[in-house]
């Protein structure tokens, strides 16, 4: 029920991130969701794509620092609440969320959205025990 | 094991009387044929033959790297260039390169200090040398190679770059013997990780790291990391290139620089005065059988002292103890002395963190600022902001527990850090002068 997301350490420099956009295009890669985080100093960038390992080989070679972790997707009612109910049973079992950022595309009537958690696989019991829907990695690729 | 049992293991007093009468000559020789030894000697007040004894090598005038520039290119050449067979060049980072020529009676020394060099290093007929110095102007590929074909080795003249090749060759032509820059050292062993290549199963067991500064706790690194025996070499162009000392496998403890070719001495940088032995200070080194640019009391900027007591190898050629730094190295930054190897030993002490860094000094209203740049890894790097401000905030405060100067660190993408021939650069100080 995981998924896996790769992160990439890009300096606060001009064409950095265009750089890994394009090696990626060349790649043939498709990016499904991202995030990007930032300092004074340094940014990091988590992309959930369609191929990750030849995402991650393609970045390696152009020189760039690439690690691969596991985050988990969501399904969020796409209505007023809906994100904030998760919220509170993840608050209630006491799971911390690090990090999260939206997908574009809804999966039926709702809306995804990526979570890094520090315990992942508790959250992803405290999840589907209240009948949360966890999309699976192939699922997320493809979407 | 030795090279040449001889002048390895000459007397003490054999060593003295052996500079002195070649200190004497290479003094004669440069005041005849170097105008610009005998106006600095005229204008000193000494003649050739008022050297009488090794004493008296401090009443002569020392020799500077500036004055190697002003000279460019063949200025400071003993022999007319009909008898120079090889001409090497620094990499002149500042200012134009200084050029540095050999006649063929200094190759062949040079390849005989180089293969004395080896044999300390534990190295051997029947080895498989991997040189990964640079093959060029820079005298650290040819001066291995020569040394490495004087021993009776079988060299692979690499030259650097191309990691993935050379990891490669090591593994499938079996070298035994690896000699590079300590910092490359570390980028083939990452290089390797990458390609699921360990180290132990390769069939290197010495490593012969010079070039640069580094320090006791990356030696202990590269050892682990490479599994083999790291040793530390000396050399500057200006005065042979590499070979002028290596540190012996049986003690690794200093570096025996061969007296029997060159006299050093230890000044304090500021007073310039000669220091008593043992002292630490600066290196000046005067080259005495070299023909085609002979040094007179060349200042190495290069710190270290000097370790007399004999040696369990045998040698009786003083020892350098590893050097600290450069006396030009050496920033003062808010009236604090810091030396680049003080930073490294605080990132190599990480878990982690490569010495792979670079200090950026700058003056912003009249107050200096430190910045360290660290290149980060796949094991230093994280998908959280917070990890990633908690190691930045762990360097800066080892480096100001250590120094007491606080610094900005920034963290920047791998092999983002200029180097040439393999050198890092590992300062820039943007402070107007």
């Amino acid at each position: 029920m995981k998924v896996e997301q790769i992160s990439i350490f890009i300096e606060n420099k001009s064409g950095r991130l265009a750089e890994v956009t394009h090696v990626l295009g060349v790649a043939g890669v498709n990016i499904r969701a991202l995030s990007l985080a930032d300092t004074s100093d340094f940014g990091i960038l988590r992309l959930i794509v369609d191929k990750t390992d030849l995402a991650k080989s393609v970045l390696k070679e152009k020189g760039f620092t690439v690690n691969k972790t596991e985050v988990v997707a969501v399904e969020v009612p796409d209505r007023p609440a809906g994100l904030s109910g998760i919220l509170h049973v993840l608050d209630k079992a006491k799971v911390n969320v690090e990090y999260m950022y939206a997908f574009v595309e809804r999966c039926g009537e709702n809306a995804v959205i990526i979570f890094r958690f520090d315990d992942t696989e508790g959250a992803i019991k405290v999840l589907t025990d209240r009948g949360i829907t966890v999309l699976s990695g192939e699922r997320v690729y493809g979407m | 094991m030795l090279w040449n049992d001889e002048f390895e293991t000459l007397p003490r007093e054999a060593i003295e009387s052996l500079q002195l009468k070649r200190l004497q000559q290479t003094v004669q020789r440069v005041y005849a044929t170097v105008p610009f030894y005998r106006e600095r000697f005229r204008a000193a007040g000494i003649a050739p033959a008022q050297i009488k004894s090794l004493d008296d090598l401090r009443r002569l005038p020392f020799t500077l790297k500036q004055d190697m520039r002003e000279n460019y290119p063949y200025g400071l050449f003993a022999v007319p260039l009909d008898q120079i067979v090889r001409i090497h060049a620094s990499s002149g980072t500042t200012g134009k390169p200084t050029v540095v020529g050999y006649t063929r009676r200094d190759i062949e020394t040079w390849a005989e200090l180089m293969a004395r060099s080896f044999v300390a290093a534990g190295a051997h007929r029947g080895d498989v040398i991997h040189n990964a110095y640079g093959y060029g102007l820079f005298t650290g590929g040819l001066g291995a190679h020569y040394g490495a074909e004087k021993l009776g080795a079988s060299v692979i003249p690499m030259s650097g770059g191309n990691t993935k090749k050379q990891i490669m060759i090591m593994r499938d032509f079996g070298s035994t013997v690896l000699t590079c820059t300590p910092s490359y050292s570390l980028y083939l062993a990452e290089a390797a990780a990458e390609e699921g290549i360990d180290f132990r199963t390769l069939k290197l067991k010495v490593g012969i790291f010079g070039a640069e500064p580094w320090s006791e706790s990356m030696r202990q690194e590269i050892e682990e990391k490479l599994n083999l025996k790291a040793i530390d070499i000396y050399g500057l162009s200006e005065i042979l290139g590499p070979g002028v000392g290596i540190e012996c496998i049986e003690a690794q403890k200093g570096l025996h620089i061969w007296e029997d070719h060159f006299i050093p001495e230890i000044i304090d940088p500021d007073t310039c005065e000669v220091l008593p032995h043992g002292e630490q200070g600066e290196l000046v080194i005067t080259t005495i059988t070299k023909e085609g640019i002979p040094m007179i009391r060349y200042r190495t900027r290069d710190i270290t002292r000097l370790i007399s007591e004999p040696c369990i190898c045998g040698r009786t050629h003083m020892r350098l103890a590893r050097m600290s730094g450069r006396s030009d190295d050496m920033l003062i930054v808010r009236g604090v002395n810091v030396f680049p190897s003080q930073i490294e030993s605080v990132l190599v002490g990480i878990d982690g963190v490569e010495p792979h860094y670079q200090l950026i000094v700058d003056r912003e209203e009249n107050l200096d600022t430190l910045e360290v740049k660290v290149e980060v890894n796949e094991r230093t790097f994280s998908d959280e902001i917070k990890v990633m401000q908690v190691l930045s905030a762990r360097i800066q405060k080892e480096i100001k527990d250590l120094l007491g100067v606080t610094c900005k660190v920034r963290l920047v993408e791998p092999r983002s850090i200029a180097r040439s021939e393999g050198k890092a650069q590992r300062v820039i100080d943007k402070r107007p002068r």
